[in-house]
């Protein structure tokens, strides 16, 4: 058998990089990316994380710190970064046919068949190339299984003379760098379960490889002992190549402002609707139940808060988004309550199941499923929402604030980058 | 990503748009299905032209800019023009680049002359640059087409 290595490539502080693409001026400066909503810091540049600002750390906390050292801040521009991430993903491709997509920013890649070549030459090779292409730094993490490029990856990325590509290679080199590292941050330990191996004298993933089997088994369910068998180097967890379909569905944000009345929150959740229903038409499944959730600011205890939920069973499994959001209404108005301050609302769909196991006609009207498929085709075509539901609204008031949101530089025409030549 | 806000009431619970958008051209095929001969022309059905496959070797490296202002203009790029820039290239000597000089985005032809280093414009009302080390020069892609609009 050729001997298999696993590659870890991951985009570093993929959001802020996305920015830096496009706009050279922030290069070498401090650059911070907001969540939905302006609220939280959900990406920093290594000048942001130099001075102190946590990931997660909400905005109004590190006003004076933005201020005091000219940090740019960014809106989340998902549009950008979806784009981005693709090219990234695209671009890997060339480097290996075995690929898993494990996120927006990472991916790993199976290189059993370059049996000839030199891992760490051709990990230079993938950095390189990916930034070239796309602008974007990434670090590389290799090892014989996917949880041991995990590590290398973290090492990869915090010890700039590495120079962002690392391999664990030889065994006694391997558990040099076990020791070195956390038994919290083994991908696949959790909170709880490092706190209990913390109680139990093991800090280091080194000490946790070095414990039995049948034990970790025991503590630790088969997860846990695919984990130490991964340290071990034994490939317990396979690269995933074909995601896997959806269990669920869900769509909510919070909204910019607390919204009061019940006509606001049947706009937003026909549009989260609208949305998770195109989602489930695309990859062809149908739900059985929809669960709408409603609740306000628990954040601000100074105002009475409540939240409800509802489920609801699909008598008539479908996707068609009219008949959805009319069901959808009839509920939430059951739910809601008057003289509440609402943050948020939300629908998730589950129970999805394939549409091929479903007699066709039988749960859906054939003519319904002409007009949804006549609607996303003209929302693919002309963008989205070219044709939306009446209940969705046309003002939405109440929508995400995202003040700044940088362009969309590579999915629209009349947002791509100026370049002045004068 | 690996981060799930708690500590606030937002959450990231999917972020949609990130399915890879599939496109493709058909050819028309009209000829009905009859009792009778077959159209000798069905053999011959060829994929529709594509300008992007004519245009774009390297889609996940391609990006579209637009210019603004008229130093480029002997080499056939106008204000308001739409080029094609290939980031995969090599900015090899005479191609027309994008490049980042003093943080900003300027689009020049690259002469390389005895070990020095230019960003040549295409117009006589514009002076050459000579790329210092200091400069913080950065290529970012190579032009490959203007799209201009007649």
């Amino acid at each position: 058998m050729k001997e298999q290595k696993i590659c870890l490539v991951d985009c570093n502080n993929f959001y802020v990089s996305c920015e830096r693409v496009f706009n050279p001026k922030i290069k070498n400066k401090p650059v911070m990316v907001l969540s939905n909503n302006d609220g939280c810091v959900v990406s920093r540049s290594e000048e942001v994380k130099a001075l102190g600002i946590k990931m997660g750390t909400p905005v109004y906390k590190c006003r004076e710190k933005i201020e005091e050292n000219e940090i740019s801040v960014f809106s989340s521009n998902y549009s950008l970064y979806a784009d981005m991430s693709t090219r990234v993903m695209e671009t890997l491709k060339n480097f290996s046919p075995d690929i898993e997509i494990y996120s927006i920013d990472e991916a790993f890649l199976s290189l059993k068949a370059f049996k000839y070549k030199n891992f760490y030459e051709y990990g230079k090779e993938i950095k390189n190339t990916i930034g070239k292409w796309t602008g974007i730094p990434v670090s590389i993490g290799i090892g014989k299984t996917k949880t041991l490029a995990k590590i290398a990856n973290r090492f990869a990325k915090r010890n700039k003379e590495l120079n962002g590509v690392f391999e664990i290679s030889k065994e006694g080199n391997v558990d040099k760098y076990l020791e070195m590292t956390d038994v919290q941050n083994v991908w696949g330990i959790g909170h709880q379960y490092s706190d209990f191996l913390r109680k139990n004298g093991v800090r280091t993933a080194l000490q946790f490889k070095s414990l039995s089997e049948e034990w970790v088994q025991k503590k630790m369910t088969v997860i846990g002992r695919k984990t130490l068998l991964e340290l071990k180097g034994i490939p317990c967890i396979e690269i995933e190549m074909i995601p896997p379909k959806k269990k669920g569905v869900t769509c909510s944000r919070s909204f910019g402002r607390s919204v009061e009345k019940l006509g606001e929150l049947e706009e937003a959740l026909s549009v989260y609707i609208t949305r998770a229903a195109e989602k489930m038409r695309e990859q062809k499944l149908i739900p059985l139940t929809m669960h709408i959730f409603i609740t306000t600011n628990r954040f601000k205890k100074k105002e009475p808060q409540y939240a409800n939920w509802i489920d609801v069973k699909l008598a008539r499994p479908t996707t068609y988004t009219p008949e959805l959001i009319s069901l959808a209404k009839e509920h939430l108005s059951r739910i809601f309550k008057e003289g509440y301050r609402y943050k948020k609302v939300g629908v998730s769909f589950t129970g999805l199941i394939p549409v091929e196991d479903i007699q066709q006609g039988f749960f859906q009207n054939s003519e319904d499923i002409e007009v949804m498929k006549t609607i996303d085709l003209l929302n693919q075509r002309w963008g989205k929402d070219m044709v939306r539901f009446f209940s969705s609204g046309f003002k939405r008031s109440w929508s995400m604030k995202r003040a700044k949101l940088s362009k969309r530089f590579t999915t629209k025409w009349d947002e791509i980058p100026v370049i002045y030549c004068d | 990503m690996k981060y799930e806000e708690d500590n606030e009431d937002v959450k990231i619970t999917e972020v949609f748009g990130f399915t890879k958008g599939k496109k493709k051209t058909f050819p028309l095929v009209n000829a009905k299905i009859s009792a009778g001969f077959p159209s000798p022309a069905d053999d011959y059905i060829d994929r529709k032209l594509d300008l992007n496959e004519y245009l774009i070797k390297h889609p996940s490296a391609t990006f579209f800019v637009k210019v603004s202002g008229d130093s480029m203009i002997d080499a056939g790029i106008h204000s308001g023009d739409i080029l094609i820039v290939d980031k995969s290239l090599e900015p090899h000597n005479e191609k027309v680049v994008i490049a980042v000089i003093h943080g900003e985005f300027t689009v020049k032809r690259i002469r390389k002359k005895k070990g020095d280093f230019y960003l040549v414009p295409e117009n006589p009302a514009f002076k050459t640059i000579k790329v210092s080390q200091e400069d913080n020069c950065e290529i970012w892609g190579v032009v490959t087409h203007v799209i201009h609009s007649l």
